[in-house]
């Protein structure tokens, strides 16, 4: 029991994605990825890195707390399904809120990308 | 997250890990497709994924309040810490709840009759219209004060500017007949306004209107709602029959609702009064009076108005032609208004605090007790805690897993107390004072067990306070080094134990002084003459012959001369006879106004009033009260109307000197009429109460110029018989060979009323007795265990200085002397407490000081003793200590 409370003392290691600023991005590239259709994990990891032409290399696990937030916020729903070489897996797909929710974070984001691309290359506008 | 998925938090858990699986297998699946070996397939989709357990913990955690978490992890291990102690926990658990159980049971006593005794609606508008007339010799003496006459009724009702309501009512007796067997119920008699002072809605039917009080209208009469339901089944066809109330027939208008009385005095019939104004004279002082406060009228203010009332009612009221209400100028009649609520728990109300505080000084001592048993497992614990604060836990978080353990402990307890409290209740039902208001409704409810509650979570911080101060702060190296090894403790150590001790002692004396007191209080009261003798031995029996059974007032006194003779003729019968009243029962007194032979009153001065009691011939006999001088009456003088009377010791020495100067001289109420010759004097009789003093009393015969012949008395039969059931039977015959239709009431001895008259201090006795011992017992078991404690700590050190040779005996003085030493220290601070708090209970205490030298000799003497007795146990074990053993066992 002592040492049961001593592990939950150890200070944890921060996950590669947990920065605040890449937060939204990643929940933004999670509903864009489920814009085509209900997926489970593993395809939403591998469609974000190829998608990205493998810049974007993540640690697959890192996107799960992420599913279970959007999903806590009803921006996606959940359910158990098989995948197509017949395993078990958890299909997630977009729900109206996460829809609307998708909308407006893309328009904020092309927004910031525009306003940044301004402060870095003023000279060619 | 959210609070579904906080408790299904281990649900969701076990659905990410088969998630997470699934992302595996599906990945080894495309890697064994890229042509990799199934192991190193296996491995590469691990890495890939990540750490599984970071991101599981991850997001377990989104689910969690860390608090709440916390909080539940230290309780499941303080449980667990407890049921690994069982006999720790038992001892701490029993000795709480018994703590616990005692101030709840307590505690619903006060609540239901202290915080919430009146049961109407705006109860804080209710006053009692109580007046005091200091110049009216005899009454001043006690403290009922002036009851209201008929005349102050109207004159107050038609003009005062303070009430939304007001009126009058007075306790009664009548038969009910028509049924199988005549009955005598409790009658209160109310005037117009009463009820809508009162405003409680009726259960049935409607309230007495202003026309039911018509002099020679319809009779109508209400029904409590317990004899509705005893009589009647609770059928709504009662309203409109009729009822033989002393046999004239009332129709049945409505019922009260359950568990409503008028003030604290609960009834069976409610009927109205018929007031005939025509004929209302300034005297006749016996009514309660109670009225509803208009709003923002505050009680100096009704005071002043009622001042103003009191000539208007002098000057518009005579006692007949020739008087005026002028001579009521020397009474001085003032008015003195209270609360309804003060009316009805002013009696009690010190004996509940008291008793309160008492039992939370109980609690006090409990607590002391657990404290120190929680430092003693604090000990043993050192290591585990010094452990745990060097693997890394804070100071609060230690600090808050005793706190939690000791709340644990005290909750348990709690639980417990709850259960034993509502037995305790029982138990106060059975002992409590017959003036404690509504004592049978009284019951565990809300409020109470939110006491428990608090009772139990205050207890518990206050419990795990001291060892979580002492034992959160780190002294890992010491502890650490010093593990497995009892070296000799830190004086500092037992400091805090000791001071329990100490408080414990202190405690315990202030609570064995009180009882001490209350046992001699007891004793002085014992020893009093009541003014009767062998209480056990005298039956008492109420019958009443209402006028319009007989009306010819020769036939009622043969009657009454009948029923004596049969009751006299039963076997083992010693004596029989009858007054208007038995002393301490309770009715309502009477006070005439007392001209005496030889004195002389100024014209225009109202003469002082004295108690006054009718009584049959062979009455004083029966009853055991000693005659002083002259003889009793005879039943001839009864039946020729001689006007004899008897007066008591008291007022015979104050109006003539002597007893015997008193004999042959003579007494008269109105100037007008003609004397009563003085025949007897009898020894005082304490009337009020064993603790109040035997007012100065005039006996009359059994005629009254006013109201007639006696008709309502209690009969009193000496016999060895008294009480069973097979003699009251036998006198329930006599009584009905004399008239079949008079009803038996209140069979009784004389030993159950004196009983009842000495309830308050029985109650106290028996509640201040019983927290006394249990302090005492708490305090022993404290002592025992700080020395036992000492001890085993100091094994070593006694194994040393046995080995250099001490002698035995002089290593139990060590130890004993250690428990006289703090025990003096609290008897002193006890002693001092002792002196100021017993000051408090000055009011429940008789014939002894607050400061009783015997009491405040013995209860030191018996703590000693206690304090001996509980060190020299564990100091003998001491003594028993093997050096050898003891130093090989480092």
């Amino acid at each position: 029991m002592i040492y049961g409370s001593i592990l939950n003392r150890m200070p944890r290691r921060e996950s590669p994605l947990n920065s605040e600023m890449l937060l939204g991005t990643l929940d933004m590239l999670v509903l864009q990825t489920l814009v085509l259709g209900p997926a489970h994990g593993h395809t939403i990891a591998h469609a974000i890195e190829r998608g990205s032409e493998d810049v974007l290399q993540i640690e697959h696990g890192s996107l799960y707390p992420a599913l279970h937030r959007l999903e806590d916020r009803g921006w996606i729903a959940s359910f158990w399904g098989t995948s197509e070489n017949n395993r078990k897996a958890k299909y997630y797909r977009l729900t109206p809120a996460g829809r609307k929710q998708l909308t407006a974070q893309t328009a904020r984001w092309e927004q910031v990308v525009r306003a940044i691309g301004r402060i870095l290359k003023p000279a060619t506008e | 997250m959210s609070w579904r998925r906080f408790f299904r938090r281990a649900d969701w858990d076990r659905e990410r890990s088969a998630e997470i699986e699934s992302y595996v297998q599906i990945e080894t699946d495309e890697n064994v497709a890229r042509g990799m070996a199934l192991a190193d397939a296996r491995a590469a989709a691990r890495r890939k994924f990540g750490n599984a357990t970071v991101v599981r913990e991850e997001i377990y955690h989104m689910n969690t309040i860390a608090f709440l978490d916390t909080l539940a992890r230290d309780a499941r291990y303080a449980l667990r810490a407890l049921r690994r102690n069982p006999t720790f926990t038992t001892v701490a658990v029993l000795t709480l709840a018994v703590g616990i159980g005692a101030n709840t049971a307590v505690f619903s006593v006060v609540n239901s009759v202290l915080l919430n005794p009146l049961r109407y609606p705006k109860p804080e508008q209710l006053v009692v219209l109580h007046q005091d007339a200091p110049g009216a010799a005899g009454l001043a003496s006690f403290s009922k004060g002036l009851p209201l006459s008929t005349s102050m009724y109207f004159t107050y009702t038609e003009q005062n500017r303070s009430f939304q309501a007001m009126g009058v009512w007075t306790g009664n007796m009548a038969n009910v007949t028509g049924s199988a067997e005549p009955e005598q119920v409790r009658v209160t008699v109310v005037s117009d306004g009463l009820l809508e002072t009162l405003d409680v809605p009726p259960a049935a039917g409607r309230w007495l209107s202003h026309a039911d009080q018509t002099p020679h209208g319809p009779e109508r009469v209400m029904l409590s709602y317990d004899y509705w339901q005893r009589h009647f089944g609770g059928v709504p066809s009662t309203i409109g029959r009729n009822l033989i109330v002393d046999s004239r027939p009332r129709e049945i208008v409505g019922v009260m609702p359950r568990g409503f009385r008028i003030a604290d005095t609960a009834f069976d019939l409610l009927v109205p009064f018929q007031f005939d104004r025509n004929k209302a004279i300034l005297a006749g002082f016996g009514l309660q009076g109670i009225a509803r406060l208009k709003r923002g009228v505050t009680i100096a203010k009704a005071n002043a108005d009622m001042a103003r009332l009191i000539p208007i009612w002098m000057n518009s009221w005579t006692n007949g032609p020739g008087t005026t209400g002028e001579d009521y100028k020397t009474w001085r009649i003032t008015p003195a208004l209270h609360s309804l609520r003060q009316e009805v728990v002013g009696g009690v109300t010190d004996v509940l605090w008291i008793v309160m505080a008492t039992i939370g000084l109980v609690m006090l001592v409990a607590c002391a007790n657990v404290t120190s048993l929680l430092l003693v497992r604090g000990e043993v614990r050192q290591s585990e805690l010094a452990l745990r604060s060097a693997l890394g836990a804070g100071r609060g978080r230690i600090v808050g897993s005793l706190l939690i353990e000791s709340t644990a402990l005290a909750l348990t307890s709690g639980v417990l107390g709850a259960v034993l409290a509502s037995a305790g209740v029982r138990v106060l039902q059975a002992i409590g004072p017959a003036n404690l208001p509504r004592l049978t409704e009284i019951s565990i409810d809300s409020r109470t067990l939110g006491f428990t509650l608090v009772l139990s979570v205050l207890s518990g911080l206050l419990l795990g306070l001291i060892p979580a101060w002492k034992y959160s702060r780190g002294r890992i190296a010491t502890v650490l080094r010093s593990a497995g090894r009892t070296a000799s403790l830190s004086r500092e150590r037992h400091r805090v134990r000791d001071l329990l001790v100490i408080a414990q002692v202190a405690m315990a004396l202030v609570l064995l002084v009180s009882a001490g007191l209350m046992i001699r209080t007891f004793q002085a009261l014992r020893t009093i003459d009541p003014g009767f003798t062998e209480s056990e031995h005298l039956q008492t029996i109420r019958i009443n012959i209402p006028n319009s059974l007989v009306g010819d007032r020769d036939r009622v006194i043969r009657i009454e001369n009948g029923i004596i003779d049969k009751l006299s003729a039963i076997p083992g019968v010693a004596a029989a006879g009858f007054a208007s009243e038995m002393p301490m029962e309770g009715y309502p007194s009477g006070w005439d106004e007392i001209f005496a032979e030889g004195h002389t009153y100024p014209p225009g001065q109202i003469p002082p009033l004295f108690f006054f009691n009718y009584v049959s011939p062979g009455f004083f006999h029966a009853a055991g009260t000693r005659l002083v001088a002259g003889r009793e009456l005879t039943w001839s003088e009864v039946y020729n109307r001689r006007r004899v009377v008897l007066l008591s010791e008291n007022l015979a020495r104050e109006l003539w000197g002597t007893p015997a100067a008193a004999v042959g001289k003579h007494i008269r109420e109105l100037s007008t009429e003609p004397w009563s010759e003085v025949i007897g004097v009898v020894q005082n009789v304490r009337e009020k109460g064993v603790d109040q003093n035997p007012p100065e009393t005039v006996y009359w015969s059994l005629d009254n110029p006013y109201i007639g012949v006696i008709r309502t008395a209690t009969f009193v039969i000496r016999s060895h018989r008294a009480g069973t059931e097979s003699f009251l039977n036998e006198v329930r015959h006599a009584v009905w060979s004399v008239n079949a239709n008079l009803p038996v009431a209140s069979p009784r001895t004389m030993q159950t009323v004196y009983d009842e008259s000495l309830t308050r201090t029985s109650f106290t006795l028996v509640m201040l007795a019983i927290a006394g011992s249990m302090a005492l017992l708490l305090g022993i078991i404290g002592i025992y265990g700080v020395i036992s404690y000492a001890v085993s700590q100091r094994r070593r050190e006694i194994g040393i200085r046995l080995a250099l040779g001490a002698e035995q005996g002089a290593l139990r003085g060590m130890f004993v002397r250690h428990a006289l030493l703090l025990s003096a220290i609290g008897l002193t601070l006890g002693m001092m407490a002792s002196v100021t708090l017993t000051g408090l209970m000055k009011s429940l205490l008789f014939g002894i000081s607050p400061l009783d030298p015997l009491t405040y000799a013995v209860v030191p003497l018996v703590l000693v003793a206690a304090t001996v007795l509980a060190s020299y146990l564990p100091a003998r074990r001491a003594a028993a200590v093997d050096p050898v053993e003891a130093l090989r066992a480092e």
